[in-house]
């Protein structure tokens, strides 16, 4: 479960991202988070995986209280959480299957374990035939769903995804889509920031807008409302 | 275990990848411990001699030529009431000359044999209570009449020994400076490595690697540069100081005092050097993480 009460950021150079948001996600949910460009989406996210810290207020995700988390515990948060980026973030020099690995490894998981997990989580998203493929031979499409493969390495509870979708073509965006609902139909809560209103208005879920760093819209099965 | 491997493995990775950085580093990591290893030898030998010396520290005094065994009694007595003299040994004319015919051997004591007369003047041994009173009691001695010169016949050893403290001591100030350059060079080295590794240090922190778990694989590149940077200056060391020691014969150039073993020296060499390259390159390691790291 994730919940935020009255969180403010304000970035040192004195940009004000939030001001005062409060929410609650509970364990199992699909959110989109909408909202024109430099509106705090990101920023949103960041918090929730500690990249960022709130200036003031309370965030609670996966039983870690984000206020008086030190941050030599920092790691122990993030391996309930799995992240994807716009940008993939893949090692070019490591396989698909390698780039899983390291996820692991990096934690101290054993080695057994981690040969089968990899195996597994690239089943998961289809490319278990590409496992040994470096990322400068897959598609993007296929990029993003090795980048997904590794956020699910250590079966996390929350995956966030801060605009997954962006440099994918529309039929491959619907393929990374798919595969989020089929995360999600295992159980896994999905926080996603985007900017596709075709998907958003298409595959329902909860929609809430951010404008100028506060919430404006928190709807079930709503939709995406800008026409950008 | 395999988080060990898996650390060491990094390291190695790191050091090979930096090429040429990690070659200047390990450059100056050997002039640093080779410079350190060779005041140490000198330390060693230094201090080895320095207690040679004071233990039998001595002088002599020698009388006119002309003086009597009588007079030469009388000046021991005088001698023997001076405060802080352990004793006092007088050497006869007559004794002066066979012992120097002794030392010269047959062929240069016929020369002795010219002279009518013996040529020698009565020579008294003094040994101090205090080797640090020397100075003092010659003094004193020199002044009683009948005493025509006062000789410490180790004023030669103790000034070449005093000569090679200052070598050590110049050793060692270079050493603190070349340390800190050795640190300066890893440092950079680790640096280049995080920026190169700055995509794997991002996704690292993303999927929760601990900072420890991150930072370990570059200390030990530290560690590595300086590890080989030890073992080098050892082996050149410990070969030319017992090729040294042999040409010698175990004897510092004919100043009768003997040299450290070799097999004394090597192992506190090593682990001296050794130890140091693994502080040297660790701290390096150290410092830079915690500046560029920021984990
Ligand atoms: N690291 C940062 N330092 C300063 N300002 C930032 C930083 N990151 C984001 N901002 C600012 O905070 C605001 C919200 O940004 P962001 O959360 O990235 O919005 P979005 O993802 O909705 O486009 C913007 O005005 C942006 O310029
Ligand atoms: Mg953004």
């Amino acid at each position: 479960m994730i919940e935020m009460q009255d969180v403010w950021k304000e970035y040192p150079n004195g940009t004000q991202a939030l001001n005062g948001i409060s929410v609650r996600i509970q364990k199992g949910e699909f959110v989109y988070i909408v909202g024109p460009s430099g509106a705090g989406k990101s920023t949103f996210i960041k918090l929730m995986y500690r990249e960022e810290r709130p200036t003031r207020g309370h965030i609670f995700i996966n039983g870690f209280n984000i206020e008086k988390l030190k941050d030599r515990k920092i790691p122990f948060l993030r391996r309930t959480i799995g992240v994807v980026f716009q940008d993939f973030k893949l090692l070019p020099k490591l396989t698909a299957a390698e780039n899983v690995a390291f996820a692991l490894e990096v934690i101290g998981a054993p080695p057994k374990y981690i040969r089968k997990r990899v195996r597994e989580v690239l089943e998961q998203v289809g490319l278990e035939d590409k496992m040994n493929m470096y990322p400068h031979q897959l598609s993007g499409g296929e990029q993003q769903r090795v980048a997904v493969a590794r956020s699910l390495a250590n079966n996390p509870a929350v995956v966030i995804a801060d605009e997954p979708t962006g440099n994918l073509d529309p039929e491959t965006s619907w393929d990374v889509m798919r595969l989020f609902q089929r995360i999600n139909d295992l159980g896994t809560t999905i926080v996603m920031a985007t900017h596709n209103r075709e998907i958003v208005n298409t595959m329902r879920k909860r929609v809430i807008a951010i404008e100028n760093g506060v919430i404006v819209r928190d709807e079930e099965k709503g939709y995406y409302g800008y026409d950008d | 275990m395999t988080r060990w491997l898996r650390h060491v493995r990094e390291g190695c990775k790191n050091v090979v990848r930096n090429g040429w950085m990690s070659f200047a580093a390990l450059s100056a990591v050997i002039v640093t411990l080779a410079v350190l290893g060779f005041s140490l030898i000198l330390t060693f030998n230094v201090q080895q001699m320095s207690n040679s010396v004071t233990g039998q520290l001595e002088f002599s005094a020698f009388l006119n030529v002309n003086a009597s065994e009588k007079q030469g009694e009388q000046v021991a007595q005088e001698i023997r009431a001076l405060p802080g003299v352990a004793s006092v040994q007088v050497i006869s004319k007559n004794e002066g000359l066979q012992q120097m015919k002794r030392e010269l051997g047959q062929e240069l004591s016929d020369v002795l044999n010219a002279f009518k007369q013996n040529p020698l003047p009565i020579q008294i041994v003094v040994k101090p209570q205090d080797p640090h009173q020397i100075d003092r009691l010659a003094k004193e001695v020199s002044e009683i009449p009948g005493v025509a010169a006062v000789r410490d016949p180790h004023k030669l050893a103790s000034s070449i020994f005093r000569t090679l403290a200052v070598v050590r001591d110049i050793g060692i100030v270079f050493v603190v400076g070349l340390v800190i350059t050795s640190m300066f060079l890893i440092s950079n080295t680790i640096r280049m490595t995080i920026f190169h590794r700055r995509r794997e240090i991002e996704i690292m922190k993303l999927v929760g690697a601990t900072n420890w778990f991150i930072r370990w694989p570059f200390i030990i590149e530290g560690m590595i540069i300086g590890l080989i940077g030890s073992v080098i200056p050892v082996a050149l060391l410990v070969y030319g100081y017992r090729s040294l020691y042999v040409k010698a014969k175990g004897v510092f150039s004919g100043l009768a005092f003997p040299l450290v073993q070799a097999s004394q020296i090597e192992v506190k060499l090593a682990v001296i050097l050794i130890t140091m390259g693994l502080l040297i390159g660790m701290w390096g390691g150290v410092i830079t993480v915690r500046r560029f790291l920021r984990v």
